[in-house]
């Protein structure tokens, strides 16, 4: 019994990993329609400009924090400005290699900065987020994670229901031509939602980094777990994300425990391939009915 | 009536036949002739073995692009599975060839032919999926298959790999680069007179017509699920046949090389190459099979450099770099790729000195 909860607690917290990583990656399809396969890139290139503020700059870890959101912003900027915009309005493939050449040219900047190394962070998690429940132990870096997702979550739900430009971004992405019509500035709203999501990507970024360490390869590939979560919650649901994210964690860690621990990591895909032929649009997304 | 000539400065169709030929000119027919009859008996007898070896990957990989390029330029389908396809065919040739001892002319289309069924498999979503839910179908599929070429062990013989017996033709045995040359470089041929013909029958008119609106297609009676699975099997069968191919020339395959990585390189021949247009398949697989020999040969020069090792710089991501610029600059600058580059240059010649 004792095994199935811890596998239970280790299942929620890393499915809340990948909830996070998740809700970027939905926050750029709600508003732009871009599926981004260089979201794993971005994580890394948050985490790692963490690590250089911390580790070279010996910045205060708060101060640290702030830049790397503050320069995840401007990045997000970049990309969608010169990038994706020239692309509005072409074909799927080509916004889809294109996200897919920047995440080769991120990955390649990456390895020439800072290497293929695992790096880590120095200590600064307080005591007091160790957890102790009857025979189960949460690791501090997991509590943080579960207090920061969940913070992260009602913020970006107060955004999208109360400020006006969290609105904005919801009428572009329910019908950019009618968001156009009524005075939307749509262009400020891609930018914006690009910025917003690549911050929100350094951050979970971070929080991954806390706990794994930082290492390109491992944080690519979680760009590409993404997948399965985001599919499994429906493509535009932030909330969606974050449950999916605890299912497809639960479901790896149940199979690595019970099954055969080779599986664990393939498992999502197969759940993946299920989900979109019994339930395209995931648990949460916006069903299109659509018979061709 | 056609003449010797350049091509018309104009439309000036006047029948269906005329609208299906695929050298509008004689001109274009000779000189393809003359270019393959160069390339058969020159390229073979005075390069350089190294050189060799690229030319014959390039037309390796040619073949797969072809394949894939039916499936994404022609079909509209976008599949980020090719390279397990690639894979998998390779793995189909190399079972038949050590289990069942099969000759090396049955193995290669047998691989084709079991990677196509594969491929049908993998392509049963695009019945219910299009557009980037299809995308990501055949994503999942990538991961799949790459799991169980690992842990299939007994077929696979996992991560210790298989090795090919060398094969025989005619009574000749196919050692070394240049006998592969002049197979891999018919079978390229072949397949691509195929490829271009397969385009101009009622099967490829279907394709484009699913690409271009499939609402519209199948209001004109088209059954879409069967012309999706159809071009699904024939993009597999191209993608098992080179893999098949490769791995005879490379003797010995591990599962290591068919990942993403693969499957991207394919997509990015594609797309550099121009979507829609078969020959540009096969310029997308020589620049990319280029690009990735001179960055290779670039980042060796860089390691030696003094300046570089002082600084203690690895220079080998260079590569992965400038690969993901290749794409982007392509995609942002000039789409359609290398065919339409060639297109302009050549009625640059043509119309030379005005403009048009």
């Amino acid at each position: 019994m004792d095994f199935f909860l811890q596998l239970l607690v280790n299942g929620v917290c890393i499915g809340l990993l990948y909830g996070i990583s998740a809700m970027g990656f939905v926050m750029i399809f709600k508003a732009s329609s871009v599926l981004n396969f260089a979201h794993g890139e971005l994580l890394a290139l948050g985490a790692f400009f963490f690590l250089s503020l911390v580790t070279w700059g010996k910045l205060p870890v708060a101060a640290a924090f702030v830049l790397t959101l503050a320069g995840c912003f401007l990045l997000g900027f970049i990309i969608e400005k010169f990038f994706l915009r020239p692309l509005i309005g072409e074909k799927l493939i080509f916004v889809i290699m294109l996200t897919v050449g920047l995440a080769a040219m991120f990955k390649g900047l990456i390895l020439l900065i800072w290497g293929g190394n695992l790096h880590t962070y120095p200590e600064f998690l307080p005591e007091w987020l160790e957890l102790q429940l009857g025979g189960i132990y949460i690791a501090p870096v997991y509590s943080a994670t579960m207090i920061i997702s969940v913070v992260f979550l009602l913020l970006f739900g107060l955004f999208f229901k109360k400020s006006s430009q969290g609105i904005f971004m919801r009428s572009v992405a329910d019908n950019q031509q009618a968001a156009l019509s009524l005075g939307v500035h749509v262009r400020r709203v891609f930018a914006l939602s690009w910025a917003i999501a690549a911050m929100v990507a350094c951050m979970s970024g971070i929080v991954l980094g806390i706990i794994n360490g930082v290492n390109v390869h491992d944080l690519s590939a979680i760009g590409l777990k993404v997948f399965p979560v985001v599919i499994l919650g429906g493509l535009d649901s932030i909330g969606g994300a974050i449950i999916g994210g605890i299912i497809i964690g639960l479901l790896e860690t149940f199979t690595g425990g019970y099954l055969s621990p080779s599986l664990r990591d393939v498992v999502p895909y197969i759940v993946l391939v299920v989900i979109l032929m019994v339930k395209p649009y995931g648990l949460f997304g916006l069903v299109e009915i659509e018979r061709v | 009536m056609k003449k010797l000539s350049f091509h018309p400065c104009g439309n000036f169709r006047e029948d269906y036949a005329q609208e299906l030929t695929i050298f509008e000119t004689w001109f274009g027919r000779v000189a393809l002739a003359v270019f393959i009859l160069l390339l058969m008996t020159a390229a073979p007898f005075f390069l350089k073995s190294y050189l060799l070896y690229i030319l014959n990957n390039i037309g390796i990989m040619a073949i797969a692009a072809i394949g894939l390029n039916i499936l994404i330029g022609y079909t509209g389908l976008i599949s980020l599975g090719h390279g397990a396809f690639f894979g998998v065919g390779a793995y189909a040739g190399a079972i038949l060839a050590t289990r069942l001892g099969l000759p090396f002319y049955v193995c290669i289309p047998a691989a084709g032919i079991i990677t196509a069924l594969v491929g049908m498999v993998f392509g049963i979503p695009s019945g219910r999926l299009k557009g980037l839910y299809l995308t990501i179908a055949t994503l999942a599929g990538q991961f799949i298959i790459e799991y169980v070429l690992i842990q299939w062990d007994w077929l696979t013989k996992g991560t210790m790999g298989i090795t090919l017996p060398s094969p025989e033709l005619f009574g000749l045995k196919i050692a070394g680069d240049k006998a592969f040359f002049f197979v891999i470089f018919i079978s390229l041929i072949a397949m691509t007179w195929f490829a271009v013909n397969i385009m101009r029958s009622k099967y490829g008119r279907a394709f484009i017509a699913i690409r271009d609106n499939d609402r519209a297609a199948e209001g004109m009676g088209i059954p879409i699920f069967k012309y999706k699975l159809l071009a699904f099997a024939v993009s597999s069968f191209y993608a098992g046949f080179a893999g098949a191919l490769w791995a005879y020339y490379m003797v010995s395959i591990t599962t290591e090389p068919f990942n993403l990585g693969l499957s991207v390189e394919f997509i990015a021949m594609v797309i550099i190459g121009g979507m829609g247009n078969i020959p540009g398949a096969i310029f997308g697989a020589t620049f990319i099979t280029v690009l990735n020999e001179v960055l290779r040969f670039a980042t060796g020069v860089l390691m030696n450099v003094s300046f570089v090792t002082n600084m203690g710089l690895n220079m080998a991501p260079l590569r992965e770099f400038v690969f993901g610029l290749a794409i982007v600059l392509f995609i942002l600058i000039e789409p359609k790729g290398l065919a339409e580059l060639w297109r302009i240059v050549r009625s640059n010649f043509r119309l030379w000195p005005f403009s048009y």
